[in-house]
């Protein structure tokens, strides 16, 4: 690869695991811990993306994408330094959102949500996960209800008429995390949201 | 720092490197006057990968086979980005390919061509003749005499 193609190589290659088998059972372990306590945040750290990509958002693309899942920078954080960064990381393919397995962004970049795959009855598996980034953590503005919830959850959500919408596809459906710093939550398919409360 | 170097070059010692045996590497190696520290950007990985080839260069690609490759990405003192693909599992022999492979594309490269390029390259070459030679020499020719036919 030549510098021309590269626009700064430095940035493309850092920020990858230190030790990336240990960074990743822990990164899959935040993920899976967040995904079944829907509405709690925990922290997620190990990578570091170039500029425009928080440290939770790093991570988790980190342990989750492979040459095998599409992912959907939208186009907030699209650049040539991050598209650089997951391809040298790792070798996931960059697709259009209608073909995500994963997408990225800011709420209002990645909308509208009926773009991305919501799977079909035989495999509601086959359906994008979001990653969305929150600038910050804001006061919680939705109550949460549904598996992995004792009786109810807070959550600071973009926007709960969307998600509500999507919540009622279940089982199909997208999920979302939500990431902010440092931080990570998640919203699954499968949880009742209640506007306020 | 990192001067413009033409892909033809660079796949040529990569591939050389790829190649090259790793004692005959290492030994080659400690003859360099100050191999510079490194920073891992990928420490080394194996893995498998699948050869394809496309018939007499140019027909449609075929899978030829797997085969076992280790790789890794560092970044040498001054900021070069070097990497290393080698065949095989030797994990010492990817660091000193991503290594080589970095100080190719600073001033040392021309210390690191004469060092080591050079003699690989001759025994690579060595070795090609030897085999094309043992492989001429089980050569038939096969040639029809004069058949008494009217």
């Amino acid at each position: 690869m030549t510098a021309s193609m590269t626009p700064d190589t430095t940035d493309i290659y850092s920020g990858g695991f230190a030790d990336p088998a240990v960074a990743s059972a822990h990164g899959f372990r935040a993920a899976m811990d967040v995904m079944a306590r829907p509405g709690t945040w925990r922290s997620l750290t190990g990578a570091r993306a170039p500029a425009g990509l928080s440290e939770a958002a790093a991570t988790l693309l980190l342990t989750l994408c492979d040459p095998e899942t599409g992912v959907y920078l939208a186009q907030d954080v699209d650049s040539a330094a991050l598209r650089g960064w997951l391809t040298f990381h790792t070798g996931a393919p960059l697709v259009p959102a209608t073909e995500a397995d994963f997408a990225v962004g800011g709420w209002d970049a990645l909308m509208p949500l009926d773009q991305f795959r919501i799977g079909c009855s035989q495999y509601p598996d086959r359906s994008a996960t979001l990653v969305v980034e929150l600038p910050e953590r804001r006061a919680p503005n939705a109550t949460l209800t549904g598996p992995g919830i004792k009786d109810s959850a807070r959550l600071y959500l973009p926007d709960s008429a969307a998600l509500q919408r999507n919540a009622m596809l279940y089982p199909l459906g997208v999920d979302l995390f939500f990431t902010s710093g440092a931080d990570v939550a998640a919203l699954p398919r499968s949880t009742q949201i209640t506007q306020g409360g | 720092m990192t001067q413009e170097i033409s892909p033809h070059r660079r796949k040529g010692w990569m591939s050389l490197l790829a190649s090259a045996d790793a004692a005959r590497l290492e030994t080659l190696f400690a003859r360099l006057d100050a191999p510079p520290a490194h920073e891992w950007l990928r420490v080394p990985e194996t893995g498998g990968v699948m050869v394809r080839g496309r018939t007499g260069g140019t027909g449609a690609p075929f899978n030829l086979g797997e085969m076992t490759v280790t790789r890794c990405t560092l970044k040498i003192a001054g900021g070069t980005v070097g990497h290393g693909y080698v065949q095989g599992r030797n994990k010492r022999q990817a660091e000193l390919a991503a290594k080589l492979d970095a100080m190719l594309q600073t001033d040392a490269a021309e210390q690191v061509e004469e060092r080591i390029l050079s003699p690989l390259r001759t025994e690579r070459a060595a070795r090609k003749d030897a085999r094309a030679a043992k492989a001429a020499a089980t050569k038939v020719d096969f040639f029809t005499m004069v058949r008494g036919e009217d």
